[in-house]
C-alpha cells in the first residue's frame, strides 16, 4: 500500500470493526494480547492510583494550610507524604506514558500488527495488578512512613509501619516495568514496516526506545535493593545497618542508581509526546531530528553517571560529591538540546492552538523551570542549603508534574480521537489546560521561596511567617485539582456524545493516524510501506490536505 | 555462532556440570579469600580479590548458562552494556568508599 491509498482506505465510508468491538465479555478483554486493549486497561488502573495518589496530595496541602498540625497527626502525616510519593512514582509516573500511550501507538507508529511479544505484555499488566493490589493493601492495613525513598536505617531498623508489603508490591512491580522496556526494544529491532528505518522513526519511539534501555538495565537494581532491605529487616544480616557491620550510604548508592534514571523513565517518554505534538501543531518538521533522537539515547546515558548528587549531604566523599556534580551539569546538555530545537521547530511556523499544543506549550515553559532550577541543586556548594527543603519539592514538581503529567494529559488528548473515535470538546479542553497551567504555577512556585526562606520537606507544622505562601500553594492546589478533574469528565463525555473523529482528525503524517479510529484489531488493513519522512507534510508524504478537507466539508454538510 | 533453536546441543551435561564445579569452587575460594588478611598488602585488597572472583563466575554464567558464548552480536552487545552499567555502578560507589576519608568541606 502506498501512502495515498493508506490515507484513502483510511477514510473509508463503510464501517469497520475495531479493537474495541472485537468481543465485549470480561474474558475478551482479561485474556486479550492486543496492545491497544491492554493499553485501555492500564490507562483505567493508572487513572485509579493517580486519583488515589492526589487524595493525599490534597490532604498534605489541606494540611499545610495552617502552622500547626491540626488536620492529622504527625505521624498520620508522615504516611501521607509517603504514600502519595509511592503511588505517584511507582504506580503512576512511572508506568503511565509508556504502559498506555506506548503500548497503544509504538506498534502503530512503526507499522507493526502488535508488540512482538504480546503476551508478556498482558503479563506485565497482571504484574503491574499484583504489585498495586499488594501496595494497597498494605496502605489500608496501615500504611508506611519511611518517605517513599526508604531510607535506611530507619526503613530497616525502626520503622514500626508496612515496610515489607510495600517494598514487596514495589519489589513485584518493577518486572512488569522490565517485561514492558524489553517489549519495546525488541518490537523496535524487529517489527518495523517495510521502509520504517531508524531515522524515519516518530521522536517518540526513539523516546519510549531510550526510556526501555533505563527500565532494563535500572530496574533491577532498585527490585534488589529492596530485596536487600527486606533481608536486612527479616534476618538482621548486617547490609545497611551500621550497628550490625552494614553502612546506610550503600542504600543510597544503590537506590538512586535506579531512582536517579527512574526520572529519566518518567519524563523521557513526555519528551518523545511534547516532540510529537510541537511538529505536528507547528505543521512543520521537526528541528534537527538527529540530535533529538541521540539526545534521547545521550539522557539515558548520562543519566546513570549522575545519581550521587542526591547524597550530596549524605556524607559520601567530597571527591565523589565533586564528581557527581560535574556530570549533573554534564546531563543538562542533551535536555537543553531538545529544548532549543523544539523552540526552533515552532519558528515560522503554522502553529495552532489547539489542547493538546497548549498542554506542549505549558511543558516547554515548565519543564525549563525544573530543568534550570535543578542546576540550582547539582551545584555542590548551593545544594547544601537547599537540600530537604521545599525549594526541593517544587524543582521535582516542576519536572515530574510541569513535565510528565503535562505531557501525558497532552498526549491523551492528542491521540484521544485515534484510542475511542471521538473528540472531545475543544472548548472545555483548552479551559482545562489553562486550569492545569495556572494551578500548577500557583501550587508550587510558592514552596521555591518557601524552600529558599528554609521551609523543610516532611514536616506537618512550620512556622506563622510562612503560611501566606503556604495559603497560596494551596489554593493553586484547588485550581490544580479542578483542572484535572475535568478532563476525566469531558473525555467520558466524549465517550458517547463526542463528534465523531475521522481518522485523522488533525491531518497529521504519522502512520498512527493512517489507519482507522479506533483502529481494528491487527492495526492495520495491509502492510504500509512507509516511502516518506518523519514528520513530513509535504505531498510526498501522502497527505491528501486537499482531499481532507472536501471530505470534512461533506461530512459537515 | 547461531542463532536457532538448538542451544541445547551447544553443550553437553557433563560440561554444564564442569562449568557448575568451577562456580563451586569460586564460592569456596571466596570463603577462604575472605579469611586472608590482604589488606596488609593494599587497602581494599580482600574486596578487590573477592570482586575477581565474583567477576569471573558472572563471566561463566553469561557465556555458557545464557548461551552468550554462542549468540549473535547484538546479544553479545546486550550482554557487554549490562556488564558496563553495572561496572558503572560498582566504579562510581567505589569512588565514594575509597575517597571518603580524604577532605571536608572545612578543609
Amino acid at each position: 500500500m502506498n501512502a495515498q491509498t493508506a490515507i484513502t482506505e483510511g477514510h473509508a465510508d463503510t464501517p469497520k470493526g475495531n479493537y474495541l468491538t472485537n468481543g465485549s465479555t470480561l474474558a475478551s478483554w482479561l485474556l486479550t494480547k492486543d496492545h491497544k486493549r491492554i493499553a485501555i486497561m492500564y490507562l483505567i488502573s493508572v487513572s485509579v492510583f493517580f486519583m488515589m495518589g492526589g487524595l493525599y496530595a490534597a490532604t498534605i496541602r489541606l494540611e499545610l494550610l495552617t502552622p500547626a498540625s491540626d488536620l492529622v497527626e504527625t505521624a498520620t502525616y508522615n504516611k501521607v507524604f509517603t504514600q502519595h510519593g509511592i503511588l505517584m512514582i511507582f504506580f503512576f509516573l512511572i508506568p503511565s506514558i509508556p504502559a498506555i500511550l506506548g503500548n497503544f501507538l509504538l506498534p502503530l507508529m512503526i507499522g507493526a500488527k502488535d508488540l512482538a511479544l504480546p503476551r508478556i505484555n498482558l503479563i506485565s499488566l497482571y504484574i503491574y495488578w499484583l504489585g498495586g493490589g499488594l501496595t494497597l493493601f498494605a496502605l489500608m492495613q496501615g500504611g508506611v512512613d519511611t518517605g517513599w525513598t526508604f531510607y535506611t536505617p530507619y526503613s530497616t531498623t525502626f520503622s514500626n509501619s508496612f515496610v515489607m508489603f510495600v517494598g514487596l508490591g514495589i519489589f513485584i512491580n518493577g518486572f512488569s516495568s522490565i517485561l514492558t522496556g524489553l517489549n519495546f526494544i525488541v518490537t523496535i529491532h524487529t517489527m518495523r514496516a517495510p521502509g520504517m528505518t531508524w531515522f524515519r522513526m516518530p521522536l517518540f519511539v526513539w523516546a519510549h526506545y531510550a526510556t526501555s534501555l533505563v527500565m532494563i538495565l535500572g530496574t533491577p537494581v532498585v527490585a534488589i535493593t529492596v530485596l536487600l532491605l527486606a533481608i536486612e529487616r527479616a534476618t538482621h544480616v548486617g547490609i545497611f545497618d551500621p550497628s550490625i557491620g552494614g553502612d546506610p550510604i550503600l542504600f543510597q548508592h544503590m537506590f538512586w542508581f535506579y531512582s536517579h534514571p527512574a526520572v529519566y523513565i518518567m519524563i523521557l517518554p513526555g519528551m518523545g509526546v511534547i516532540s510529537e505534538l510541537i511538529s505536528n501543531f507547528s505543521r512543520k518538521k521537526v528541528f534537527g531530528y538527529e540530535f533529538i533522537a541521540f539526545s534521547s539515547i545521550a539522557i539515558a546515558v548520562f543519566g546513570f553517571l549522575v545519581w550521587g548528587h542526591h547524597m550530596f549531604v549524605s556524607g559520601q566523599s567530597i571527591y565523589a560529591g565533586m564528581v557527581f556534580s560535574f556530570l549533573t551539569m554534564v546531563v543538562a546538555v542533551p535536555s537543553a538540546i531538545k529544548m532549543f530545537n523544539w523552540t526552533a521547530t515552532l519558528y515560522k511556523g503554522s502553529i495552532s492552538f489547539d489542547t493538546p499544543m497548549l498542554y506542549a506549550l505549558g511543558f516547554m515553559g515548565l519543564f525549563l523551570i525544573g530543568g534550570l532550577t535543578g542546576l540550582f541543586l547539582g551545584a555542590i556548594g548551593l545544594t547544601v542549603h537547599l537540600t530537604d527543603t521545599y525549594f526541593v519539592v517544587a524543582h521535582f514538581h516542576y519536572v515530574m508534574v510541569g513535565g510528565q503529567v503535562i505531557a501525558y494529559l497532552g498526549g491523551i488528548h492528542y491521540w484521544w480521537p485515534k484510542m475511542t473515535g471521538r473528540m472531545y470538546s475543544e472548548f472545555w479542553g483548552k479551559i482545562s489546560a489553562m486550569l492545569v497551567f495556572v494551578g500548577f504555577n500557583l501550587t508550587f512556585f510558592p514552596q521555591f521561596i518557601l524552600g529558599y526562606q528554609g521551609m523543610p520537606r516532611r514536616y506537618a507544622a512550620y512556622p506563622e511567617e510562612l503560611q501566606v505562601l503556604n495559603i497560596f500553594s494551596t489554593a493553586g492546589a484547588s485550581v490544580l485539582g479542578i483542572g484535572l478533574i475535568m478532563p476525566a469528565i469531558y473525555l467520558t463525555h466524549s465517550l458517547i456524545f463526542g463528534k465523531k473523529a475521522g481518522d485523522n482528525p488533525w491531518m497529521h503524517p504519522g502512520l498512527e493516524w493512517r489507519t482507522s479510529s479506533p483502529p481494528p484489531t491487527e492495526n492495520f488493513d495491509v502492510m504500509p510501506v512507509v516511502t516518506w519522512e518523519a514528520y513530513e507534510f509535504g505531498e510526498e508524504s501522502g497527505l491528501d490536505l486537499e482531499g481532507a478537507k472536501r471530505r470534512d466539508a461533506a461530512s459537515i454538510a | 555462532m547461531s542463532d536457532n533453536n538448538s542451544e541445547h546441543l551447544h553443550m553437553n551435561i557433563p560440561k554444564y556440570i564442569g562449568i557448575f564445579m568451577i562456580l563451586v569452587v569460586g564460592t569456596i575460594a571466596t570463603y577462604f579469600a575472605a579469611t586472608v588478611d590482604m589488606d596488609r598488602f593494599f587497602p581494599g585488597a580482600n574486596t578487590l580479590v573477592a570482586l575477581l572472583i565474583a567477576f569471573t563466575k558472572m563471566t561463566f554464567v553469561m557465556l555458557f548458562f545464557m548461551h552468550v558464548y554462542w549468540s549473535k552480536r547484538l546479544i553479545w552487545l546486550a550482554a557487554v552494556g549490562s556488564f558496563f552499567w553495572l561496572a558503572i555502578m560498582f566504579a562510581y560507589t567505589m569512588q565514594d568508599y575509597l575517597t571518603r576519608g580524604s577532605g571536608t568541606f572545612s578543609g
